[in-house]
């Protein structure tokens, strides 16, 4: 491991992206992401990266499907309005199995919104987000760590899987600062071959051709096909989480990123109250934990989903839970962080509502 | 089949004109008259002749040509509506030593993708813009295109183009070529011997100052459309030369220095 630095998140990022061995990134300025391409503009160019401020997040993406078309290691990053501008290149991108790195740093909306953190792009992220039926794999990090630590992962699982990857954080951990050490990491060991890249065809092999386009429907279908069986293969294999406390836990709460690190701290009030509560943390978005999720709530009381938004991932909780014990929400919107204490409050409607129902039972 | 067989047997000073080894022997999806088969054939033609099939890449547009890579026997991308230049100048940086085109209709370069035109070329991106207008929009059935004449009846102005209604005609080369980044803007056709001969003077030149790395080359092909503009591929051209290069006239926008 290397020296501990006391970064920003996004700064973390992009300082993650050059060590990783990211080619080139294409953006355009947003908040509260700028960080990512201005230390790219001077850490990355000076390290040999290619870095373009491209014209808008539509040229971009189309840059991003250029460039992992070439072969190369590339990347992206936004904010909530400048994703949404990308939906239709991702959709290209996941069609034409084009392996790269989109992040999101999620700022509040609906609409230009706010520039606060938010969740509210949940759904965007794992259900698709552009037309047809594709995924990205989205991977959610909760410290300035792992805003660093997932780079690498999330180019790995692209590379692996010909998909676009996402790492989906938010407005507070893009901007807030804390330590990170950077793990030894040798592009070269992780890169594969990449011999369906556009690169200039040699004598030796037919041309490679880089396309989403199969206007037969019978080929169409078997893309899909394809493209089906390849989620499944993620879903079998990528999920990942993070239990905190669930082992003896009577009460579980769901969260991710910034609203994990939140849920965390309320565990652990609600423990010092003697209610035994325990955190489950996505960290896969898509391949969602529904296994691990739906073996606690063969036992817990209760699951109480926080999110800072109206509720997005509580669906898919309730698709892990199909009934086994009672599913609560508690959300903030619009930019709003919600505190500890009011998460505990929320913990404890969970709570009593168990009681009662035993009380009547 | 009795056809190939002929052709085979074509030997020696008997073989005065044959298909470039850089097309493909996919037989072309274009109307009868079009003239994409023409400028595909110019553009694999010159490839073939500079000996660049190996270190060239194709970007392939929406609209009639977005099959371009079914007949060009180069590696290709097929990008979204209106971005072939942004994915062109993304391989284009990574791959700086290669050459790289993008193939264009009017819909795609002139409307949806403008403003990847202008910022592509505004950057001075090192690739060859090859933009098709025929001045309607063919593959979706004859609507009016940024290019469309004023007067001019497609499917969406059925009494034909007015400025009130739809504007002028917009006229993106002459646009590209006051800015900086271009190095050489030029207007062609492919309706005549002698005109599809300019065109691959200017195809080649092209290719030449991107490997010298002088700026973005952008060369418009004015071109007919005998289903879109429901002519004989004769009235076809008898029409463009009347009414389309009045508007659009061919030569040298920006000469290369």
């Amino acid at each position: 491991m290397s020296d501990i630095r006391l970064m920003k998140g996004n700064e973390a990022l992009a300082e993650a992206a050059i060590r990783a061995g990211c080619q080139a990134y294409f953006g355009y300025p947003i908040t509260p992401q700028s960080e990512i391409l201005e230390y790219l503009a001077d850490e990355g160019r000076k390290r040999g990266m290619i870095v373009l401020q491209a014209e808008s997040e539509v040229a971009s993406i189309n840059m991003v499907y250029g460039g992992a078309g070439a072969g190369a290691r590339v990347m992206t990053s936004s904010s909530s309005p400048g994703i949404s501008l990308m939906q239709e290149g991702l959709s290209y991108i996941a069609c034409a199995e084009l392996p790269c790195l989109v992040v999101n740093v999620n700022r509040g909306g609906p609409g230009l919104g706010t520039i606060q953190p938010s969740q509210g792009d949940y759904f965007q992220a794992t259900k698709g987000g552009g037309h047809g039926d594709y995924r990205l794999i989205v991977l959610a990090p909760a410290s300035v760590q792992e805003m660093a630590d997932f780079v690498f992962d999330a180019f790995d699982l692209a590379d692996q899987y010909r998909n676009p990857v996402m790492i989906l954080a938010d407005g507070a951990l893009g901007q807030m600062m804390e330590k990170v050490q950077f793990k030894e990491y040798d592009p070269k060991d992780h890169i594969p071959d990449k011999p369906w890249a556009t690169v200039g065809k040699p004598a030796t092999r037919p041309r490679n051709i880089i396309t989403s386009l199969h206007i037969q429907p019978e080929k169409m279908e078997q893309i899909n096909l394809r493209l089906q069986q390849k989620y499944a293969t993620i879903c079998e294999r990528e999920v990942r989480c993070e239990k905190v406390s669930t082992d003896d836990a009577e009460y579980l709460v769901v969260a991710y990123g910034l609203a994990a690190r939140i849920a965390h701290r309320a565990v652990e009030l609600a423990r010092a109250e003697g209610i035994r509560a325990g955190l489950l943390r996505p960290i896969t978005l898509y391949p969602f934990p529904y296994v691990p999720i739906r073996s606690l709530a063969e036992t817990v009381r209760g699951v109480l989903v926080v999110e800072m938004n109206s509720g997005q991932m509580v669906e898919d909780v309730r698709l892990a839970v199909e009934g086994r014990t009672p599913v609560q929400f508690y959300g903030r919107m619009g930019g709003i962080i919600p505190s500890p204490d009011e998460v505990m409050h929320a913990l404890g409607g969970l709570v009593n509502q168990a009681v009662e129902q035993q009380v009547e039972e | 089949m009795a056809n190939e067989v002929e052709m085979a047997d074509i030997r020696g000073m008997d073989l005065v004109y044959e298909r470039p080894h850089t097309l493909t022997e996919a037989r072309l999806h274009y109307c009868p008259g079009c003239g994409h088969g023409v400028v595909h054939r110019v553009l694999m033609e010159v490839i073939n002749e500079l000996g660049i099939q190996g270190e060239t890449i194709g970007v392939a547009p929406v609209g009639c040509s977005v099959f371009a890579y079914h007949y060009m026997d180069i590696d290709m991308q097929e990008a979204a509506h209106g971005r072939a230049s942004a994915v062109a100048t993304a391989i284009k940086r990574l791959l700086p030593t290669k050459y790289v085109f993008s193939y264009q209709g009017d819909g795609d370069l002139a409307a949806i993708g403008t403003a990847e035109t202008i910022h592509t070329a505004n950057r001075g991106e090192n690739i060859l813009v090859v933009f098709i207008n025929n001045a309607i929009y063919g593959m979706t059935g004859g609507q009016m295109a940024p290019t469309t004449l004023l007067g001019m009846k497609t499917s969406t102005t059925p009494v034909g183009r007015t400025v009130d209604v739809a504007g002028y005609p917009l006229k993106i080369a002459d646009l590209v070529a006051i800015l900086p980044g271009t190095y050489y803007v030029a207007r062609h056709a492919v309706h005549t011997p002698n005109a599809v001969r300019q065109l691959k003077k200017a195809v080649t030149k092209s290719f030449q100052h991107q490997k010298e790395g002088k700026g973005t080359c952008f060369i418009e092909v004015i071109s007919n459309c005998p289903s879109g503009w429901k002519m004989t591929p004769l009235e076809a051209n008898k029409w463009m030369e009347e009414n389309m290069f009045p508007v659009f006239p061919l030569g040298d926008l920006k000469a290369a220095k």
